[in-house]
């Protein structure tokens, strides 16, 4: 497993205004491609040769899924941001103005007056 | 010697530029007090008459990632640009490319090797909101040259809270001892309790409406025993668990040094409370009359707010 990947991921995502358009259209087929192109990378010249997915951490990714993501550590910042970037507009059109944000907030309720998991590495 | 004109420590709300420029139908409620009291809160600023900013931020993951995150970073250029494109993307918030000031950067990086504080460098340092922030709140006309310095309060093990006030402190003493005639204003932000990603986001408040009172308790009383008491990286996480950014609220009180702040205001909004406090280390006649033309129109105390025994602000 790796926290590290998963918030790579997230982190080189959020900052490119392509892959963010990738990730919306298709998850599966830009976490591959991502990990080609960018996640197995340090820089343009440098490889990394051992950083991976696990099936649950991809899974999560693939499904936008905040409440795993949340459970499992990786941080907070990148992925609200990024899925706020990807989802925000369409509920709001829907849904009205931060219904988005606020689904998310009322689906991790259980977590209110627990320690929530440390984003820690 | 240089003259420290005044501190300011505030929270950063990027939402600011993009609620107070909407006049349509959908202009939140709060946004022209918000507005009312953030351009009162720049009369403190500009009656200082600064010369050249030192400003406390942090990166929120733009520039700097897990690969090679600086605990304590100063930026060593001439221009900085600013506002990265998912900025501008959640918060609609414009480019900027600001002046720096090497001949101060160089030494304050200098000082703070001196005194303890083996900071990391960069020469090629793009600002992210925030420093554009308070730029927009208390200079929109981004006509003074800065020297950033940012600090850690994303990605743990971060340092402690007194390291904080340390580093505030140790910055002071920078900048009395920097031989110039120039006039410095250090401007800081951060957060009061704040909530990213959890249950306790975007609601009707702030996540810890008790924490804020008190925090704003102990930064206007200049009270650091209080906060080196009850401040620790768990008690923050319990008011919410994106509060770590009161710690460069602390770094600011630091410069500030142990004294009451003489510009203390506050807004309730949804999602946080905003904070607006400033300091005049020798204050004039002048500075304080300004003070209290813009409190007129915001509202502000003239010196601490206190917590009510409920905790929440008298
Ligand atoms: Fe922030």
């Amino acid at each position: 497993m790796s926290k590290y990947y998963v918030n790579k991921f997230l982190y080189s995502i959020d900052r490119d205004p392509e892959w963010v358009a990738r990730y919306k259209d298709d998850p599966a087929g830009t976490i591959d491609a991502w990990e080609k192109e960018c996640g197995t990378w340090l820089n343009s010249a440098e490889k990394t040769t051992w950083l991976s997915f696990t099936a649950e951490e991809r899974h999560a990714l693939e499904t936008y899924d905040y409440e795993w993501l949340f459970a499992y550590g990786a941080h907070f910042f990148l992925y609200l941001t990024l899925f706020i970037g990807l989802f925000d507009e369409d509920w709001a059109r829907e849904q009205g103005p931060l219904s988005y944000q606020r689904e998310w907030a009322r689906r991790l309720e259980p977590w209110t007056h627990k320690d929530y998991p440390s984003v820690a590495l | 010697m240089a003259d420290l004109t005044a501190v300011l420590a505030s929270t950063h709300h990027p939402f600011y530029l993009k609620a107070t420029t909407d006049h349509s139908e959908q202009r939140m409620p709060h946004a022209d007090e918000w507005q009312r009291k953030v351009e009162a809160y720049r009369e403190t600023l500009t009656a200082a008459r600064p010369d050249v900013l030192i400003m406390v931020g942090a990166d929120h993951f733009h520039q700097f990632f897990l690969d090679n995150y600086p605990t304590f970073l100063i930026g060593k250029q001439e221009k900085y640009d600013a506002t990265f494109y998912n900025e501008e993307r959640e918060f609609g918030i414009p480019k900027y490319v600001l002046d720096g000031d090497m001949e101060l950067s160089n030494y304050m990086h200098q000082g703070l090797l001196d005194a303890g504080f083996d900071f990391s460098f960069s020469h090629e340092l793009k600002i992210d909101h925030s420093i554009i922030c308070p730029i927009i709140t208390v200079r929109p006309d981004a006509d003074l040259p800065i020297v950033p310095i940012y600090t850690n309060i994303f990605a743990p093990p971060m340092p402690s809270p007194k390291r904080f006030w340390d580093l505030g402190r140790a910055i002071r003493g920078i900048i009395d001892a920097y031989p110039s005639d120039k006039k410095i204003a250090a401007i800081g932000t951060g957060h009061l309790s704040l909530e990213l990603g959890g249950p306790r986001m975007f609601g009707d408040h702030g996540p810890d409406p008790e924490f804020d009172a008190r925090a704003i308790e102990w930064l206007s009383t200049g009270n650091i025993d209080s906060v080196l008491e009850n401040v620790t990286h768990e008690s923050m996480a319990s008011a919410g668990n994106a509060t770590h950014g009161f710690m460069d609220l602390i770094l600011m009180m630091g410069i500030a040094g142990p004294r009451e702040a003489d510009y203390v205001d506050q807004l309730d909004l949804f999602h946080t409370r905003e904070m607006f406090m400033t300091w005049y280390p020798n204050k004039t006649e002048a500075l304080a009359a300004a003070a209290a033309s813009a409190a007129e129109s915001s509202g502000a105390s003239l010196g601490p707010v206190y917590a009510a025994k409920d905790g929440v602000s008298a």
